[in-house]
């Protein structure tokens, strides 16, 4: 077995295999430490024989006698016996539990609903799943917040302490807590998304490995907990706009908008599954539900063939099921856009305006693009360009700028 | 594990209460520790007079120094407390959820250190 291909099952194995070490010495720490030490046992002995026949139950047996001999040397160290550690014992080394999927996949669980409980700030849970369930590196979380690494080994070595100083419990929780906490769940995966899909500042439009592992994530979440709409309603929608990926931005990195996108470079395969998924999640029962929802409003961008030929009606009506479901800054913006094209522009300025007077878009940071935009199809120039420059301002992001500058050109050379 | 559960509120609000709103808040504060008493959950509770009555000691260069009030200015204050044995935080947050004040305050959950 090469290096190569032993990194692979390191890579395949090492979320699963820490999580049910985590149940089984029941550290964070400790349990990260000694599964690195199985992989250099792995990685000198693995090549000169024929490796394992299940590489996981062998890098978690392994861990797990390097994490009681560990403890042992702590304690003739100490010269006690503490009953923590005793009881660690017990728990460790007297379960040689046999190799079972559904331990398996309740210790993903378990790590999922650890790393997301609510009693973390949304970007610790955030921070904490990329590390410790998608098995990024430190140094790899600290570059999709823009912090440096030192201070992310901060946050995530605080947030690993409070898992044990705070007693939080390593379990999926039960009956009525469950679905509160799935949701919390489910806005951690949808975050890790959106920032892959269009990142907040920087250079790049998108981090396609943050959408890589969210998609993984639903995907894996859908497989533990199967039949759920708003799991199947969430990976759904992110297939589907991931699928659109290759056409959302030139090789220069500039971006191309739905109405401008080669529709010919979209992954059709992705989309069949998105779209399969959506007809899934429509058929459970229950009221709507908003990742489904604009899971369906997605599947309709990708089943048109063009951006004239989409069913612009059916998706505003769509935006205003989510309006009544759940109200956001985000829904009100595009439900506008969808009007813009359905009922013309002059309308949909009349809604964020009245939007605006209300207070409801205060501080939101695309409004003046989106407003820049109707401006422009109206024809008013000079407010739009007033608007377009305060859109340069409210972004972060290097391809926003370059978008609203091209337009601002554009208008100059027919205006 | 045990956890104090600091109860903050806002003791001005909380004094402006009409004798029919204290009544029920006792009321509800006594079936409340009556519950997590039977429960086993309940270590030992009390409520504090108001930070009007607060000194703040400080011991610097040796010299012992006192000023009148709490630590810091805050919109709610330090009111009571609870101590409680709870198996996981959820527990704990769960019972902190029950406390009457934490519909108008706001409640606290820490962990109580373990020496080893």
């Amino acid at each position: 077995m090469t290096p190569a291909e032993i990194e692979r099952i390191f890579r395949d194995e090492a979320s699963r295999a820490l999580a049910t070490l985590i149940r089984l010495v029941g550290d964070f720490d400790l349990a990260e430490d000694v599964l690195q030490e199985a992989f250099a046992v792995a990685l000198e002995r693995w090549p000169a024989s024929d490796p394992p026949s299940n590489p996981r139950a062998w890098l978690v047996n392994v861990a797990r006698n390097k994490a009681i001999d560990r403890i042992r040397r702590q304690m003739s160290f100490r010269g006690k016996l503490g009953e923590l550690t005793h009881e660690f014992l017990n728990n460790a080394a007297g379960c040689e539990e046999p190799e079972d999927a559904g331990t398996l996949d309740d210790d993903m669980l378990r790590l999922i609903f650890t790393c997301c409980h609510p009693s973390f700030a949304p970007e610790v849970q955030v921070a904490l799943t990329l590390r410790t369930v998608c098995g990024l590196s430190t140094a790899q979380v600290a570059r999709a917040f823009l912090v440096s690494e030192d201070a992310m080994g901060q946050r995530l070595l605080r947030a690993k302490q409070k898992i044990r100083l705070a007693g939080i419990a390593y379990e999926v929780p039960e009956r009525e807590a469950l679905e509160p906490r799935l949701t919390g769940v489910l806005a951690v995966i949808y975050l890790v998304f959106t920032e892959g899909y269009v990142a907040t500042s920087g250079e790049d439009l998108m981090h396609p490995d943050l959408a890589r592992e969210a998609i993984r994530l639903g995907r894996l979440l859908d497989g533990l907990m199967p039949q759920r709409r708003e799991i199947k309603g969430l990976l759904a929608l992110m297939l589907l706009h991931d699928a659109r990926r290759a056409g959302r931005e030139t090789d220069a990195g500039d971006i191309v908008l739905l109405e401008e996108q080669d529709r010919s470079l979209w992954d059709r395969a992705q989309i069949a599954e998105g779209l399969r998924l959506v007809d899934e999640a429509l058929l459970l029962p229950g009221r709507p539900q908003t990742y489904v929802v604009q899971a369906a409003i997605a599947a309709l961008h990708a089943r048109a063939s063009s951006y004239a030929d989409t069913d612009w009606p059916q998706i505003a009506g769509l935006y205003e099921v989510l309006l009544r479901i759940a109200p956001s800054p985000v829904i009100e913006l595009n439900h506008a856009a969808a009007i813009s094209i359905v009922d013309g522009p002059a309308r949909a300025l009349a809604l964020i305006d009245a939007l605006e007077a209300r207070g409801g878009l205060k501080g939101y940071e695309l409004l003046p693009a989106v407003r820049a935009d109707l401006l422009r199809r109206l024809g008013r120039c000079d407010a739009a360009r007033e608007a377009y420059l305060a859109a340069t301002a409210a972004t972060q992001l290097e391809p926003l700028r370059r978008l609203y500058a091209r337009r601002m050109r554009e208008m100059e050379s027919t205006g | 594990m045990q956890y104090l559960l600091l109860i903050y509120t806002n003791e001005v609000d909380y004094a402006k209460r009409d004798a029919a709103t204290v009544e029920k808040t006792t009321a509800e504060y006594q079936a409340f520790t009556q519950s997590i008493i039977q429960s086993g959950n309940f270590k030992a509770a009390d409520r504090l007079q108001p930070t009007s009555t607060a000194t703040t000691v400080r011991v610097r260069d040796g010299k012992v120094l006192t000023t009148d009030g709490p630590f810091a200015e805050t919109r709610e204050q330090l009111g009571g407390f609870y101590l409680i044995e709870a198996k996981d935080l959820d527990a704990a947050i769960g019972i902190a959820a029950r406390i009457p004040s934490a519909r108008d305050g706001s409640i606290e959950v820490r962990p109580i250190w373990v020496y080893k």
